[in-house]
């Protein structure tokens, strides 16, 4: 008897009823847009650096490298970005949003640190494409347009690069270092460079000089102007001028007591520069309320940290040497501030008007096609003008005007602008469907509250232009990369595999994964549709679809 | 919990298994390389909480033994969808005799072992909660007594599902099944019958007991270590829903289970010589009605009107399980 171990009689195998033909439904993978994504101006995908984040170790350069064929900034994203991505993150629901900001700030140190580059490994276009500006938007533009292989020159008009990165945004906030560094890395690419030279003729530009095509990415830098009656000594600054003159030799002098008039993220810039100038008082006036104010939750909070006062409901109504005339305000039923006839005095020594920026555009004049509404440039879809070959991003565009949309402006206008070389159209490619709270199984995930990043001390930070926000060690990188719930995409947890009754789910390994795309597949020939696996995927990454019959 | 949670991941402590954990931190069941002591093929319903449950139980099984293990079975679901002759579907040597003996015929396995001086080789006897609480009922309570060397497993779907879903010992009060119609004052199943297996068992001062659900998965394979690393005999009492039985989606399988612990109706805990030594805490505690919504076999609780007293005796049960176990953190118990 040559039998195996306590075997006695011939048995065939269950392997001969092929259960699948049960089916009424079919599970099936899928991958969803998760919200981050979908939320980032810039386009990253977020959910795919984390994923490679969260293995540590090498896994922090292929999560850098993933997030750089989005955007050429980590370092400095993960230091001005407002992270919309973070208000709309699932987890929020379950506790508090992934710190996907902080993530990439620690990736984007991690590569200054470690010296990662990137390499331009398309294949020379023979295409020639001006690039005018040196913000985050024409320098993004250039980064792609260069891995695309084009030869790329950007020019501007001030003496270092960055636009509004090095001229609107405090050192505190973003420190040169950082910037150079970022900037550095796309000029590596082969991308030229010139400062120093302001752009008055684009279409001469590119007949003298053989261009096929010009990204028009010059910002908004003028200072709004309200009318506000002064007396003949009053000092009114604007706070553009105020911000870029902190860059130059001289600091400007704004003296003991100043006053910013506005509500946005600039006036809190400036209010928080003029503490750290040597102001004793810094007071932000407003015509509206807190609530209603454009600047973001967590500068205000910061400012506020810092010794700014808020003047709610208020408006200047005459600027005099030391002090200014201020009207209270009252919102009507509209919401919309209504003067009330009540003045008051304020101390001022001057004043900061900071009520938004215009571009200047008369690098346009002339130009056949070209559409200008509200002081900025009517665009496509697709980015470009209405001048064949001129396309145009960032600020100078209608959009919200923050570094991280322009950012995206230059990738997508690099996908048009390659696309318009060669002669064809750019498809974006078809969005899945959105990973909302709702496709997932929260109980898989464990409970784990954020890692908060380290602020300054209060009494250094605003005395010096040290950087308020402090990165997170390596440990609460990864701890915090690894709260990602990867919404909608699979992250290898095992669990479909686990769960099946029918042992219907394969997990593959090796070239089956490769193959495949993913670490898991549907047997199919057993598999009788019970749909546990979709309901207990944690991420949502399985569909039960019916079957034809 | 038997195990202490892995805290630092998205799913560490309760998916299967995670690409970034070390080996030993996933389940049995994440490994590539498991038995599947039960194999595919097998005729269980879509969805089968007990074909889930034996593969869980037998493959830690057999990982803690080195695949040294004779499975004895009871009659029931488990041994009919599992081997319909010619075909079986396990991958371990396995015997079946009688309804009612599987207990005993697993104390004759390991005694012959023992004549034989195979020590490696241990024995599991399993079976249904009608073949072990109802039909097999005294002969497990002789192999406990006799403290033959065999961990019992009883595979609970409360009733009789093979037959046509009749009740048996385990079947929970106000469920309707064929025999406890959802009709007169006192629908379904009766209040205060029944009998509880775990504690009995614990009753025989045996080395180990222990319950546990198809939905804790790392928690089921610790305890199914445990009981292999001890000798004597022991008893699992795994909860496996039954789609076909309790009226639910097959797609909720593991969602019910997890219901069942997370209520309280169905206390998870472990307990060595007659004492309970751990506790799996409840960890989002709901009332009953979100449990008992989801299976058909509590519908006549919720129709117009509402069954809204009897609703309430099944939470006075679950909220007596939590004061007797001591099911919540003691935080929240405060």
């Amino acid at each position: 008897m040559n039998k195996p171990f306590a075997i006695t009689l011939d048995v065939g195998s269950s392997l001969a009823n092929k259960t699948g033909s049960w089916r009424t439904e079919r599970p099936l993978y899928r991958d969803l847009l998760p919200p981050c994504n979908e939320a980032c101006p810039a386009g990253e995908n977020i959910q795919a650096w984390l994923y490679e984040a969260e293995a540590g170790g090498e896994g922090y350069e292929r999560a850098w490298r993933k997030l750089m064929e989005d955007n050429p900034f980590p370092a400095i994203m993960g230091r001005v970005c407002y992270h919309p991505c973070e208000t709309a993150c699932n987890r929020t629901q379950l506790d508090t949003a992934v710190g996907i900001n902080s993530v990439e700030r620690f990736l984007g140190d991690e590569a200054i640190q470690r010296g990662w580059t990137v390499t331009a490994d398309a294949a020379a276009s023979g295409k020639r494409v001006l690039v005018v500006g040196a913000g985050p938007s024409g320098l993004s533009a250039a980064y792609h347009l260069a891995r695309l292989g084009h030869d790329v020159t950007v020019r501007d008009a001030e003496e270092h690069a960055g636009g509004m990165m090095r001229y609107g945004i405090p050192r505190y906030r973003l420190p040169r270092e950082v910037l150079d560094v970022e900037i550095a890395r796309i000029v590596g690419l082969g991308v030229t460079l010139e400062l120093g030279v302001r752009v008055d003729d684009v279409l001469g530009a590119m007949r003298d000089e053989g261009f096929d095509a010009v990204f028009l990415a010059v910002g908004a830098h003028i200072g709004k102007r309200a009318y506000v009656p002064a007396g003949e000594a009053a000092r009114i600054l604007d706070a553009v001028t105020v911000l870029h003159s902190m860059e130059g030799e001289e600091q400007p002098l704004l003296g003991r007591r100043v006053a910013v008039y506005g509500g946005g993220n600039t006036a809190m810039d400036v209010a928080r520069t003029a503490r750290r100038l040597g102001a004793t008082d810094a007071v932000v006036v407003y015509r509206r309320t807190r609530d209603r104010m454009p600047a973001h939750d967590f500068e205000v909070e910061e400012a506020e940290e810092e010794g700014v006062l808020m003047k709610w409901l208020s408006t200047v109504k005459r600027a005099e040497p030391g002090v200014l005339t201020i009207e209270r305000m009252e919102l009507d039923e509209t919401g919309f501030p209504q003067p009330t006839g009540e003045f008051e005095e304020l101390e001022a020594d001057a004043l900061v008007l900071a009520l938004g920026q215009e571009s200047d555009l008369a690098l346009l004049d002339g130009v056949p096609g070209i559409e200008v509404e509200d002081g900025v440039v009517r665009v496509g879809p697709n980015l470009m003008t209405g001048h064949p070959g001129v396309f145009a991003g960032g600020d100078m565009v209608p959009a919200e005007r923050t570094v991280t949309v322009a950012v995206g402006h230059g990738k997508k206008a690099a996908r048009h602008i390659d696309a318009w070389l060669r002669d064809g159209a750019s498809e974006a490619a078809p969005k899945h469907g959105l990973a909302g709270f709702g496709e997932l199984n929260t109980w898989y995930y464990t409970d784990a509250p954020r890692a908060l990043q380290q602020t300054l001390e209060l009494a250094r930070r605003s005395s010096t232009f040290e950087e308020v926000v402090q990165g997170l060690d390596e440990t609460t990188a990864l701890y915090e990369a690894r709260r990602c719930l990867s919404c909608g995409n699979c992250f290898d947890c095992d669990n479909c595999f686990g769960v099946c009754p029918d042992n219907s789910v394969l997990k593959l390994e090796g070239r089956d994964r490769e193959a495949a795309g993913r670490g898991y597949a549907f047997d199919y020939d057993f598999c009788k549709g019970c749909g546990i696996c979709a309901e207990e995927c944690p991420c949502g990454a399985i569909e039960m679809v019916p079957e034809m019959v | 919990m038997a195990r202490p949670p892995v805290k630092f991941f998205q799913v560490g402590s309760f998916a299967a298994g995670n690409r970034l954990l070390d080996e030993e931190e996933r389940s049995v069941q994440a490994d590539h390389g498991r038995s599947n002591a039960l194999t595919k093929g097998h005729r269980a319903c879509q969805g089968c909480g007990e074909a889930l449950g034996a593969r869980y139980v037998l493959d830690a099984a057999m990982r803690a033994t080195e695949n040294r293990v004779i499975a004895v079975n009871a009659t029931g679901c488990l041994e009919v969808f599992s081997t319909p002759y010619p075909e079986s579907s396990w991958q371990l040597p396995w015997v079946h005799s009688l309804f009612g003996n599987a207990p005993a015929v697993a104390s004759g396995v390991a005694a012959a072992l023992k004549a034989k001086g195979r020590a490696d080789v241990r024995v599991i006897g399993q079976g249904g909660d009608g073949g072990t609480l109802d039909i097999g009922f005294a002969c497990l309570s002789g192999m406990f007594e006799r403290g033959d060397d065999v961990l019992y497993v009883c595979y609970d779907n409360e009733a009789y599902m093979n037959t046509g879903v009749q009740r048996s010992g385990a079947t929970p009060p106000a469920a309707r099944t064929a025999t406890t119609k959802p009709v007169g004052a006192e629908p379904g199943n009766a209040f205060g019958q029944g009998k509880n297996a775990p504690l009995i068992a614990m009753a025989h001062e045996i080395p180990y007991v222990a319950t546990a659900t198809v939905a804790e998965l790392h928690d089921l394979e610790a305890k199914v270590e445990r009981a292999m690393e001890l000798h004597g005999p022991r008893y699992l009492h795994v909860l496996v829903p039954c789609p076909l039985g309790w009226g639910s989606e097959s797609r909720d399988t593991i969602r019910i289970a997890r219901l069942a612990k997370e209520t309280g109706l169905f206390p998870v805990f472990e307990a060595e010589h007659g004492e309970v030594v751990s506790v799996s805490k409840i960890r989002r505690r709901v009332a009953v009605e979100e449990y008992l919504r989801l299976q058909r076999r509590f519908a006549h609780l919720f129709g117009d009107p509402p069954r809204t007293d009897v609703i309430e005796r099944l939470q006075a049960l679950a909220d007596r399980n939590v004061r007797r176990f001591g099911l919540l953190e003691e935080a929240e118990a405060a």
